[in-house]
């Protein structure tokens, strides 16, 4: 499948001029030279269009905050188009070293390679110590931050589930984690409900909704889903916002009541951690064995190709329900978990960035892949909090940093090669 | 008040039928669900303010409104031209040949960057737009029709009509609609993919533009997130229409405005936001390609 596809993606781009297209060429921004050749382009190219690339983009910023920001933007653009320029001149030679130096470790690693295997348990042995023991020794902010990135290593997994492993996006997703949050706070504040009590009602409900969803949206092809999940994402935090009398609106409700084992309180943060950290274990566990089996395969299948999967006899519409039920089956825990935790919930946690975070996180992992979706929800999680300080640019990062994922490595930290979307 | 909400349901929908051509044009070309397109739509009321502060401090705004505003509107639709230029260049471009899921969530990041960057250059509170058209109009069998309102009406249905001449008369608008059809066709009868794509997003930026400029003078007010919101409600005006369709796009348009207004006035005004999803779901549970769509079968 992979070399038919790649073999439609070599004849499709169609070569306007009788030229190789740039190799991989990000910046080709208004160029008169472009016809002049890569090869043979010398100095002048390499003076001239870092400068054009520069000035077009000081020109675009100029507006938005006049002259001398913009002549400050042109010169660190210039430098630094330059040398990237530069650098790319030589990264040709770079790379024949680096595929040399690479093959000789190689060649040599591979003797080694139960010694690896041995390291591997090692380092998980490690993971799980520092994870383990983390209450010990974290002061409370550090934990605090764990359990958050507990509750999104949940919701990652669980759209993990529906984008990754299915290829359907879903850009609507905070509604289920919406939907779990707001269910237990209702049935705790208003039903006066326990933790235990309302956990199974909350999950039947945002399983449900999945499920509601599901049989609109599953008519529909990529782009045309996304939008719909979108919109119902916006919906239900509408509804959430606007129905007063039920959902107290835009102030939100609090007060609600923290979890509890045999009797014991769990209030404590140190307490909270280990509580999440079993939900969390339990997620991946159950995600990882479902994957695994029948119906795992059938949405891998799914999402390689659709038509062949249906013709092999899978029925896709059903499987593609139990993706996005399931999905919202783990959104909602994610979504107890977080109104447990904060004791408060309020719609402006669950807007289309939220959506939109949770989905990076499982793009920067890696689509599809459990151990990568966890590292990015933890990358996703602690990067704000250590970047406080310039707290103003982090958004712009966020943006900026998608665009270059998708350009330089569209399959995430830890995603494998054969994931492929079509939509 | 029937009159009056038709007067008010027409201005939004030619504003959303504006923004909502770009979205149709640069699906039917690259399949792409331009994410960006929003904020270009806010980015030209934003530079439309800015341009006018600046014509004002230089003293032409009390020498002659008409020239100023003419020059403001050239000036943003130049401007956003360049945006929806650039932006293509960097971030569609590289990937166009690259799985249907990396461009689209390229979109989102660029509309993040988009919109953070104004929040951070122009502020986060709201700009106003300077009050310089009285809130004069015309009484109209019962109803009042401020001048800004006839003019937004006017200036999107003559947009509009020439976009549709330069769709079907021109050799680009012939090059475009080529594209649409078969990217690997048009290219082996000589036409430059490349420019044709490009001017796509100029064309289509130029006109959200202009929807965006249109808004602020009406509203008053621009927030740097009305890209957002604004561009899912074309989106949906576009899906509504029939995505690809250029005709659908105003149609779908026009018919958003109106029931939103209508909606907003007899039913309720807090769930205005959500008609445009309810709408959305509704037409594609029943009519998953548009009303003016042609319905694709997929191919094996």
């Amino acid at each position: 499948m992979n070399t038919v596809e790649h073999k439609i993606q070599n004849t499709s781009p169609p070569p306007p001029h009788p030229l190789p297209q740039g190799e991989g060429d990000s910046f080709d921004i208004p160029s008169p030279s472009r016809g002049e050749g890569e090869g043979g382009g010398g100095s002048l190219n390499l003076f001239l269009r870092p400068l054009f690339i520069a000035l077009w983009l000081a020109l675009l910023f100029l507006p938005f905050r006049g002259l001398k920001a913009a002549v400050i933007l042109f010169i660190i653009l210039f430098a630094a188009v330059s040398l990237l320029k530069a650098f790319k001149n030589y990264a040709g030679t770079l790379k024949d070293v680096f595929v040399d130096v690479r093959k000789s470790i190689s060649s040599r690693i591979r003797i080694k390679l139960p010694e690896s295997k041995a390291r591997s348990t090692v380092f998980i042995l490690l993971m799980s110590v520092i994870v383990l023991t983390l209450p010990f020794y974290g002061h409370d902010y550090l934990i605090d931050i764990a359990v958050l990135s507990g509750i999104y290593i949940i919701l990652a997994q669980g759209l993990n589930i529906v984008v990754g492993f299915t290829g359907l996006l879903n850009l609507g997703f905070a509604a289920f984690y919406a939907i779990g949050a707001y269910s237990y706070a209702l049935l705790n504040t208003k039903l006066g409900l326990g933790f235990w009590a309302s956990l199974p009602l909350s999950l039947m409900l945002v399983t449900l909704s999945g499920f509601i969803l599901a049989i609109p949206a599953l008519r529909l092809r990529g782009d045309y889903l996304a939008i719909v999940t979108l919109g119902f994402g916006e919906i239900v935090r509408l509804v959430l916002n606007n129905w007063d009398s039920f959902t107290k609106g835009p102030n939100g409700i609090g007060g609600i009541g923290p979890p509890h084992i045999f009797g014991m309180r769990i209030s404590g943060i140190g307490q909270f951690y280990y509580f999440v950290l079993i939900f969390a274990l339990l997620a991946v566990f159950v995600i990882r064995r479902v994957a695994a089996s029948r119906i795992g395969r059938a949405w891998i299948a799914i999402r390689e190709d659709e038509i062949a999967s249906s013709s092999i006899g899978i029925n896709t519409t059903a499987y593609k329900l139990y993706s996005f039920a399931f999905g919202a089956f783990w959104a909602g825990l994610a979504g107890v978990l977080f109104a447990a935790k904060m004791q408060f919930v309020s719609p402006e946690s669950f807007t289309f960035m939220e959506s939109v975070l949770v989905l990076c996180m499982v793009i920067l992992g890696g689509l599809g892949s459990i151990p990568g979706v966890i590292l990015g929800s933890i990358i996703l999680v602690m990067l704000p909090e250590m970047l406080r300080e310039v707290q103003l640019y982090r958004m712009l990062a966020l943006g900026s940093g998608l665009v270059l994922l998708m350009i330089f490595r569209p399959q995430g930290l830890m995603g494998g090669k054969g994931v492929s979307f079509r939509g | 008040m029937f009159i009056q909400q038709l007067i008010n349901g027409l201005t939004l929908g030619g504003v959303y039928a504006l923004i909502a051509l770009g979205y149709t044009m640069v699906y039917g070309i690259l399949e792409l669900i331009n994410f960006a397109h929003g904020e270009i739509y806010m980015l030209g009321a934003y530079l439309g303010i800015i341009f006018l502060a600046f014509f004002t401090t230089v003293g032409l705004t009390a020498y002659s409104l008409p020239l100023a505003m003419i020059l403001t509107f050239v000036l943003s639709v130049i401007f956003c031209s360049a945006y929806g230029f650039t932006i293509e260049k960097i971030a569609y471009k590289p990937l166009r040949n690259a799985p249907r899921l990396s461009p689209l969530i390229s979109a989102i990041g660029v509309s993040i960057f988009l919109q953070n960057y104004v929040m951070l250059t122009q502020g986060a509170t709201d700009k106003i737009f300077p009050n310089l058209f009285e809130k004069a109009g015309i009484e109209f069998i019962g109803a009042r029709v401020t001048y800004t309102q006839i003019f937004i009406i006017a200036a999107s249905a003559v947009l509009m009509l020439s976009l549709n001449l330069f769709i079907t008369k021109t050799r680009m608008g012939k090059a475009m609609r080529a594209v649409a059809q078969d990217k690997v066709m048009a290219s082996l009868v000589g036409i430059n993919i490349d420019t044709v794509i490009s001017a796509t997003f100029i064309i289509g930026s130029a006109l959200a533009a202009v929807a965006g400029l249109m808004v602020a003078i009406y509203y008053g007010l621009v927030n740097y997130s009305i890209g957002y919101i604004a561009g899912i409600k074309a989106f949906t005006a576009a899906v509504l229409g029939g995505i690809g369709s250029i005709p659908g796009a105003m149609f779908g348009g026009v018919l958003l405005g109106l029931v939103e207004s209508f909606s907003a006035a007899y039913i309720s005004s807090e769930y205005k936001d959500a008609y445009a999803f309810i709408i959305l779901i509704i037409i594609l549970f029943i009519k998953p390609s548009g009303l003016f769509g042609k319905s694709q079968e997929e191919k094996v």
